[in-house]
């Protein structure tokens, strides 16, 4: 890289998250995280890191907020600099099925895994398209492409990020900017692991051909590949990353 | 890294070329593919070695042709080792609308589009699943997703790569072998430069990023597929078309 790119991973602190971040920084980015104001552990976080020899810039940001969104991106890039790549990343599970779901929880997964995009990537883009050189990576899931029983809000919300990356990619391709949507299948997070042995076992592994979860390595590897500059022709594309479980 | 051996069927042509120097740079001993007898082979052999690609070897033989394309592989096995890595990218176009196309027209662009990817792959197939680690990229095309008049022909073969990769990936993700396709938009190569200009700038002009793929572009994508971090993904589609078309 000519000049060190600055990027911002929002939910750079989860279990794909960290993944992400990590493996930027190892590629040479300047990498900056954000964390929901919520998370109390961010500090360990930020000291295990730094034992790992990883400064991180780490903001605390609800990703729901447009204007605390608009204030923290003001504020990294006072003290970082312009960003010039951001993966929306942030998400969150309410998982019920249609019957039992409340309008609070479709609200909540909406703001932070849809609007949220929106609210981060209208921060960036006009610095973005000014120095003609900008890397949006929206993270869906291989569950907004095939929908997910009890996760109408979830899948909404995911499909929804593709159409957002599609009609942005159109209004910024000239100006050197690319936007992409990723779609992992499942991925060994601590979100994932969690779910009990039996059921991962029974039900979970059999419906993915590869017969593995991914790794968060993997998908942090997709996204460095899209951050390059030889992936530039790549813009508007939705890329599986899921083991075989979803094919279209 | 680990060294391997890659096979890129059309290894000569615009992409082929680009694809070739990149699997060289990531470390791999590359078997060029070509027609028996092509007449520029020694040439573009010569052009690899000025340009310091030391591994890279030509592969004579009729992909299209089922018997052909098992000589072929045979002779890769015998000179350089057991294929990886292959990249199922010869293609030819023969461009008519279907009231004017020829049986002969339809026939010429499954062969070498379509029956030839199934024709290597079997030939391939079972070495890389014994071996547990295989990369199979097919060079599919976006007129493969979104049809183009006058191409009745070459749409089916490249959307049935497609088909063709989902299904075999299924059939071999056990074994450590990933099956994709790639799926470029109009790339700049001498096929597209070879369109009337004034045509090709109204082509360009509807191309959102408003320019063509450079072969180089295409040849990172199949580079990324091929390598170990890829392992997850398979049966997938990836477009790379400067927003021409999406999915």
């Amino acid at each position: 890289m000519a000049q060190q790119r600055i990027a911002v991973v929002t939910g750079g602190m989860g279990g794909l998250g960290e993944s992400i971040s990590t493996k930027m920084a190892d590629a040479g980015y300047k990498v900056v995280v954000t964390y929901s104001p919520s998370n109390t552990k961010w500090k360990a976080w930020l000291d295990e890191m730094k034992g790992k020899g990883y400064a991180f810039g780490a903001y605390p940001l609800d990703v729901a907020s447009f204007d605390d969104c608009a204030a923290k991106v003001e504020q990294v890039q006072k003290d970082i600099g312009a960003i010039d790549i951001l993966v929306n990343n942030a998400g969150i599970t309410r998982d019920m099925t249609f019957k039992k779901m409340s309008k609070a929880d479709w609200d909540a997964v909406m703001h932070t895994n849809l609007d949220s995009c929106f609210n981060m990537t209208k921060q960036v883009m006009d610095g973005m398209i000014d120095r003609n050189w900008g890397r949006v990576i929206n993270v869906s899931s291989v569950n907004g492409q095939k929908g997910a029983f009890g996760q109408t809000n979830y899948s909404a919300a995911k499909a929804g990020i593709h159409g957002f990356t599609k009609a942005l990619a159109l209004e910024v391709a000239k100006k050197g900017v690319t936007v992409n949507t990723i779609s992992p299948g499942y991925i060994g997070t601590k979100m994932v692991t969690a779910i009990p042995k039996e059921i991962l076992d029974s039900k979970i592994l059999p419906q993915i051909p590869i017969g593995r979860l991914g790794k968060p390595d993997e998908v942090a590897g997709l996204i460095i590949y899209l951050c390059s500059e030889e992936a530039a022709f790549v813009t508007g594309a939705n890329i599986s990353i899921n083991g075989g479980q979803h094919m279209y | 890294m680990t060294k391997r051996i890659a096979l890129v069927t059309g290894g000569m042509g615009g992409i082929g070329t680009a694809v070739c120097k990149r699997l060289a740079e990531a470390g791999h001993a590359v078997a060029a593919n070509c027609l028996p007898g092509y007449p520029k082979k020694d040439e573009w052999l010569a052009q690899m070695r000025r340009e310091g690609y030391a591994d890279v070897h030509a592969a004579e033989g009729d992909v299209a042709d089922f018997a052909s394309a098992g000589a072929m592989v045979r002779r890769i096995e015998a000179e350089l080792g057991p294929v990886d890595i292959l990249v199922n990218n010869a293609g030819i176009i023969r461009d008519s609308v279907m009231k004017k196309m020829s049986p002969e027209d339809w026939l010429a662009v499954i062969n070498t589009n379509l029956n030839s990817a199934w024709y290597v792959t079997k030939h391939v197939i079972e070495g890389m699943s014994e071996r547990g680690w295989g990369r199979v990229v097919n060079m599919s095309s976006v007129n493969g997703q979104k049809g183009q008049f006058g191409q009745t022909n070459y749409s089916a073969a490249k959307a049935g790569l497609h088909g063709f990769a989902k299904a075999l990936a299924q059939e071999v993700i056990r074994k450590g072998v990933t099956v994709n396709s790639v799926s470029p938009g109009y790339v700049e190569t001498d096929m597209v430069k070879a369109i009337r200009p004034d045509v090709l700038d109204k082509l360009v002009a509807s191309i959102p990023i408003g320019r063509l793929a450079k072969p180089a572009e295409i040849a990172a994508l199949v580079g990324f597929l091929a390598s170990d971090e890829a392992g997850y993904i398979t049966g997938a589609n990836i477009a790379i078309n400067g927003g021409m078309y999406m999915v």
